[in-house]
């Protein structure tokens, strides 16, 4: 099992998404995330998927959804150089005056903004690749006991020039 | 000029050359069927049920390989043809499905009849689609007969709002079609061709594999030829049989888990396996790991989505079977296998598919219908009838046999023949069904009788849903749950198997049939079969309906138990 990348060229039509999604739940092929945004072509969407799979799946997934009439286009982003971001919002909630101190240092430090705050809770905006956000967040929980609101905005990605 | 979307949708039909519709209307389709009234170029055939609708679109097409086409009304006649609609997509037969739809200012407010068609049938059709605009109406319908027909072919599903059925607009109905996310592989891949070729050429014990892509792709003549300029020995799947005729002396027989002993052991021993048009379904392929685990795997089939996903293969070629087998025609040369064809013989020999001599078993009355009647569609229901019909039934060039192979969907049989028969009024056709899957589509004797059908309907009585019983007779110790269609309220709870007192069964199909204005006959014994069909044949104004009370207890052998490999079969039971 291992990361996968995929980026998907669709029809921009309504039900596309669904019938996407639909393969992934049909087959029980493991989706990890999914974006989906128009392009500078508006009759074609752009989807990014990350999910989990072993090479012979993978391989299925990709036939899968190349043999769809509303697909255009499959490429596979796991071993080529590509910039990836997701944007992740984090209300940190019941802060004391120690914790919101420390929630400004720490967003200097780890190049996330603080978007609004007042005087039990901060709401810090970070974009940065998957993976580091995931660390962000363990160090955060290590850190804080406070409750939080997590939205996660799934990843973008893009090859390299 | 302007015209409705529903006179928009009878042109295209003409344009794409249908003559034959299959529809039940209703008021979000009425508009459709008021634009067919009273033109002739194409029939509306009406049978009695939605789903005998689709299935009779089904037989047709599949026997004709042509495009079928459905028409319904919203929500319930929708919803009807889903069994239908899978069933066509799995075994790959061209069908275009309308469904009306109520208005598009109605879509999504839970309307009278309105159901999510495109949403429901997305995961088991080829390509569905609700049409938003009359301006794009001509161009969706054009997209869907090009992409049921071309590349693995499969079902469409056009869903039509009742106001754009009505709305006036543009005359056109485009000639062609563009879709950039569908490009049906039109070529063969020379590299992979040749190492085809080289592994053929190394073989000691070559095998062919015949799918029903090799039907599909209209390619037995090549296919024949391929066979006997290599003098590789053939095996086939139930939906790949008769793709060579079956009296040929390299053909051994069907493979899985009811298949020829033979078929099997040569899946088992080969070195070099080269199938085509197959997807390696479980049912032939048994135990997975154990398949053809000695053999270099060569697999040409149109979807490459059906290469390596149950079975790693070496050599794919992803293409068209005939194109396929037609290159591999230009260069290939016979084999040096003499050993292995004779050990293939001997074993095809020793181990025939028979029953028992006596008594009015199906093999008796299935090497009946292979003497009498020379143009010839049979057509199975599901279950024990169809494992019979696949092991005795013999196919030639002029035989065909339907069958739903991959959804294995019973009430079948019926529909679907009559379905065949109107496509092929020349030839004899011949459903032979189980007392249980007849019921299921029974109502569309009424469609057969009222369009003049003589299809000869053979339904095997048993009295049983056979083919789970026979699964519980040898793996649930003869726990007999829900399978007497025998049974009634009155019998002991925890039966396990028919005795004197048994209730008699119900309904009586010979004055049921007769009921319908079809002919029924009732056959008990070896000796009425001849006759029977004799009667059937002179019969050319209405369906024959025979029923062949058979042993209830009948079983079909040999077969792979659940979990083993194949060739672990039980031969006697």
């Amino acid at each position: 099992m291992k990361k996968r990348w995929l980026c998907l060229f669709v029809e921009n039509e309504v039900g596309v998404l669904a019938k996407i999604t639909g393969l992934f739940s049909a087959k029980a092929y493991n989706l990890n995330s999914l974006t989906v945004g128009i392009t500078q072509d508006e009759t074609v969407s752009r989807i990014t998927i990350s999910l989990f799979s072993d090479d012979q799946i993978f391989e299925q997934i990709k036939k899968q959804l190349n043999r769809m009439v509303e697909v255009i286009k499959v490429i596979d982003y796991t071993d080529i150089d590509i910039y990836r971001k997701e944007i992740m919002f984090l209300k940190i909630l019941k802060c004391t005056e120690h914790d919101r101190a420390f929630l400004f240092q720490f967003s200097e430090i780890y190049g996330t903004r603080i978007l609004d705050f007042n005087k039990d809770s901060v709401l810090m905006e970070s974009i940065k690749a998957e993976e580091e956000n995931d660390i962000m967040l363990q160090l955060l929980y290590k850190k804080l006991d406070n409750p939080f609101e997590i939205v996660r905005g799934g990843s973008v990605a893009v090859e390299a020039v | 000029m302007e015209i409705t979307g529903a006179q928009l949708f009878v042109k295209a039909l003409r344009k794409e050359g249908v003559d034959i519709l299959f529809g039940y209307p209703g008021g979000q389709a009425i508009d459709l069927f008021d634009a067919l009234y009273g033109q002739s170029d194409i029939e509306v055939i009406l049978p009695r049920h939605e789903q005998g609708l689709i299935h009779a679109a089904d037989g047709y097409a599949r026997s004709l390989k042509k495009t079928g086409v459905c028409l319904v009304t919203s929500g319930p006649g929708a919803t009807n043809l889903v069994t239908g609609i899978a069933t066509a997509n799995y075994d790959s037969v061209p069908l275009v499905c309308f469904t009306g739809q109520v208005p598009t200012h109605l879509i999504g407010n839970d309307a009278f009849q309105e159901v999510d068609i495109v949403g429901i049938t997305r995961n088991i059709c080829k390509y569905a689609v609700t049409v938003r605009s009359r301006q794009e109406l001509g161009s969706i319908i054009k997209k869907a007969f090009y992409i049921a027909a071309t590349g693995k072919p499969g079902v469409v599903v056009v869903d039509i709002p009742k106001d754009i059925q009505q709305e006036y607009g543009n005359d056109t109905y485009p000639d062609t079609v563009e879709i950039r996310g569908y490009k049906p592989s039109l070529s063969v891949h020379e590299g992979q061709i040749k190492k085809a070729l080289a592994a053929l050429k190394q073989a000691e014990k070559p095998l062919f594999l015949a799918g029903g892509g090799v039907l599909a792709a209209g390619a037995g003549k090549e296919m024949e030829k391929l066979v006997d300029i290599t003098g590789i020995p053939v095996v086939s799947t139930i939906m790949g049989k008769g793709a060579i005729p079956t009296n040929h002396p390299l053909y051994i027989g069907n493979i899985g888990i009811h298949a020829s002993y033979a078929a099997n052991k040569a899946i088992s021993e080969c070195d070099v396996l080269c199938s085509i048009g197959t997807r390696f379904n479980d049912r032939i392929t048994g135990k997975a790991g154990t398949f053809a685990s000695k053999a270099t795997l060569i697999h040409i089939d149109i979807d490459p989505a059906s290469i390596s996903r149950n079975i790693a293969v070496d050599i794919p070629i992803v293409a068209d079977a005939k194109k396929a087998i037609c290159r591999l025609l230009q260069k290939t040369e016979s084999c040096n296998c003499d050993g292995w064809k004779k050990q293939l013989e001997e074993l095809k020999k020793s181990y025939p598919l028979a029953m028992k001599q006596t008594g009015l078993t199906p093999q008796f009355i299935i090497e009946k219908i292979n003497k009498m009647f020379d143009k010839l569609i049979v057509v199975t229901d599901v279950g024990q009838n169809q494992l019979w019909t696949t092991q005795f039934l013999e196919l030639n060039e002029e035989k065909q046999l339907l069958t739903s192979g991959g959804l294995g969907t019973m009430g079948y049989g019926l529909p679907a023949a009559l379905g065949a028969k109107l496509g092929n009024p020349e030839k004899y056709v011949v459903a032979v069904c189980g007392d249980g899957g007849i019921q299921m589509n029974i109502q569309e004797l009424a469609t057969a009788v009222v369009q003049e059908l003589p299809v000869i309907v053979c339904v095997l009585n048993n009295g049983y849903l056979g083919n789970v019983r026979q699964w519980q007779q040898m793996f649930y110790n003869n726990r007999y749950s829900s399978t007497c269609l025998k049974y009634r309220k009155r019998c002991k709870k925890g039966c396990t198997g028919p005795g004197k007192t048994c209730p008699v069964y119900i309904p009586d199909f010979v004055k049921l049939a007769e009921s319908y204005g079809a002919l029924g006959i009732r056959v008990t014994s070896r000796e009425e079969v001849e006759a029977a069909f004799h009667y059937a044949a002179q019969n050319q104004l209405a369906p024959t309906l025979i029923e062949f009370i058979i042993e209830p207890e009948e079983n079909v052998l040999p077969i792979v138990p659940p979990g083993s490999q194949l060739s672990e079969m039980i031969m006697e039971y």
